[in-house]
């Protein structure tokens, strides 16, 4: 074997070539990089022996450890409903009205309902559940005030159903006229008649206007927001006489609700009709008695 | 350089003039390519195919990468509409639309993403950064009504969100005038839009948004699609096309009758 070319003044070996005069150096590799070097290539070998890895003509070759991502996904949510098995079977059936004897399966109630709200609930009613800009639309659910109930049953059902949907047929329905598109009213009674609103809800108003007012609203409103104006929760009629407003209280937000009415949607929860992301029945009883410890439920 | 006066000649071997040491090996012909930048390039070239070839035509024939799902069916014309204004307004930049097979994805957003889901994508919208939440499963999640107040002031429904007004799809209105065009150009990269499909384009995405439209033949073409005044405005605006979208996102596969094959 020849003598390997060297540089003159170092006597280092080189790699013989040259480039411009320009030679390169050809020292080893450092000796702890190689062997990582080394350990990949068998890591390599190892790896795709154990796992998914090599396409073959119909499928690629599955690993000895038999891993798939979507198994393991199945386990995992297995593992933890396994951990809740207990917990969630009781809720499903328990009497929600007697769950404070309970302090137990309250607290997994509570916590588990306050994850699920935050989930699927607070992008209408706020992330602290106070229905957001103030009459947006979007019910308040920390007040007292309640349009289809504040029973714990009542919000167990309305969680289920939803109002006004299309995907359950058991969602709360109800539909205020549009006094004034479809001319049930003409726009002189539906000022008199919204300063009698504010006049029943205590705010400023035309004396005058209201009277007769009055009268339009005996005639035309009574049926659901009742005689008093205190609202019917079976039709999710809103008491008007108090100071919660869904959709503003001042007279151009009332006038606007007189004249082309209202038609606020709330989505069915239960997996029943929403399927993939539904709730199963424990989920709703648990979002539900979240919602009912709030300060408002009754 | 004061350094070069002083430049020791270069051995005869690397300069490649005088005789070799040693014999040439088909391993010391790497000179050749390194003189040569286009030989250089063709071999690149080869070498990056030849990777490509054996990583990505695997999938196109192998089984257990393509899993037929009932009830996945192309865009209607007015979701497809509102695809491209998704598209148009850059909302993959912030929302993905891949639900991961993880456990806390799979409890927050609903049931993992199935590729079947957007086979009719082109391109797919998964995107890679969530500054907003998934979008996959939305279809149904919120109202139409939601949907019309978050788009024109996010802020208004979600203080905490950092998303941009849209305020403008509500008036900016459109007839589908170049809607078959698109389906056309949608059905020439693969997407089985029928010739009856392609006919009634501009039917079928006018009725979409009209309650009141006779909408039989449309639901017979598009199973499931959802026919509403999206924005409950007259007229169809970019906001009914958008909203008609994002309703129907994951909504196609009914999840009590498929059970996803585990070995994918």
């Amino acid at each position: 074997m020849s003598k390997k070319p060297a540089d003159q003044p170092t006597q280092a070996e080189t790699t013989g070539h040259s480039w411009d005069g320009i030679e390169e150096y050809n020292n080893p590799l450092p000796r702890w990089w190689l062997w990582t070097f080394y350990a990949t290539i068998v890591w390599a070998v190892i790896y795709t022996i154990l796992y998914p890895a090599w396409p073959l003509v119909q499928s690629a070759t599955a690993g000895v450890l038999g891993y798939s991502t979507r198994a393991n996904v199945e386990k995992q949510i297995e593992t933890f409903a396994e951990m809740n098995a207990s917990l969630e079977t009781e809720l499903a059936s328990a009497d929600l009205t007697a769950l404070a004897d309970n302090a137990d399966l309250q607290n997994f109630a509570v916590q588990a309902g306050a994850a699920i709200f935050q989930t699927n609930c607070s992008q209408c009613h706020g992330s602290g559940a106070n229905g957001g800009a103030e009459g947006n639309g979007y019910p308040n659910l920390l007040d007292d005030a309640w349009l289809w109930g504040g029973h714990i049953d009542d919000i167990v059902w309305t969680v289920a159903n939803g109002i006004r949907n299309e995907q359950s047929p058991d969602a709360h329905w109800s539909e205020m006229p549009a006094f004034g598109t479809d001319e049930i009213l003409p726009p002189e009674e539906i000022e008199q008649v919204v300063q009698y609103v504010r006049q029943i809800s205590g705010q400023e108003h035309d004396a005058g206007l209201a009277e007769a007012g009055a009268e339009i609203f005996e005639y035309e409103c009574t049926a659901c927001h009742m005689e008093d104006g205190t609202g019917n929760k079976d039709l999710g009629a809103p008491n008007l006489t108090d100071a919660i407003w869904l959709y503003g209280g001042d007279v151009a937000s009332i006038t606007e609700t007189v004249t082309n009415s209202r038609f606020g949607v709330m989505p069915a929860w239960s997996e029943e009709y929403r399927v993939g992301s539904g709730l199963q029945p424990w989920e709703i009883n648990a979002v539900a008695s979240y919602v009912h410890q709030l300060g408002g439920g009754q | 350089m004061a350094d070069t006066e002083k430049k020791t000649p270069m051995p005869e071997s690397a300069t490649g003039t005088g005789k070799r040491p040693r014999r040439k090996s088909l391993l010391d012909r790497h000179g050749v390519i390194e003189r040569n930048a286009t030989l250089l390039l063709v071999f690149s070239f080869l070498v990056v195919t030849i990777g490509g070839i054996v990583e990505i035509v695997p999938l196109f024939y192998l089984e257990n990468t393509i899993e037929e799902v009932e009830g996945v069916r192309p865009y209607s014309p007015l979701e497809l509409t509102g695809r491209d204004i998704y598209v148009r307004e850059g909302c993959y930049v912030c929302h993905s639309q891949m639900i991961r097979p993880m456990r806390d994805e799979v409890e927050r957003y609903g049931h993992y993403s199935l590729a079947a889901e957007s086979m009719y994508d082109h391109p797919f919208q998964w995107g890679s950064k969530r500054t907003g939440p998934d979008l996959a499963r939305v279809g149904d999640r919120y109202s139409d009504a939601w949907h019309v107040d978050h788009l024109t002031d996010p802020q208004s429904v979600v203080p905490e969100s950092v998303m941009p007004k849209y305020g403008y799809l509500t008036t900016t209105m459109i007839d589908g005038k170049y809607v078959e065009d698109l389906m056309a150009t949608h059905r020439f990269v693969g997407v089985p839009y029928t010739d009856e499909m392609l006919a009634n384009a501009r039917a079928d995405f006018a009725a979409q948004a009209d309650p009141d439209s006779d909408y039989d033949d449309l639901l017979e073409r598009y199973p499931g699609a959802q026919v509403r005044n999206f924005d409950s405005r007259p007229g169809i605006s970019e906001m009914d096309a958008l909203i008609a979208y994002m309703q129907m996102l994951g909504t196609l596969v009914d999840f009590s009758t498929f059970t996803p094959d585990e070995s994918r």
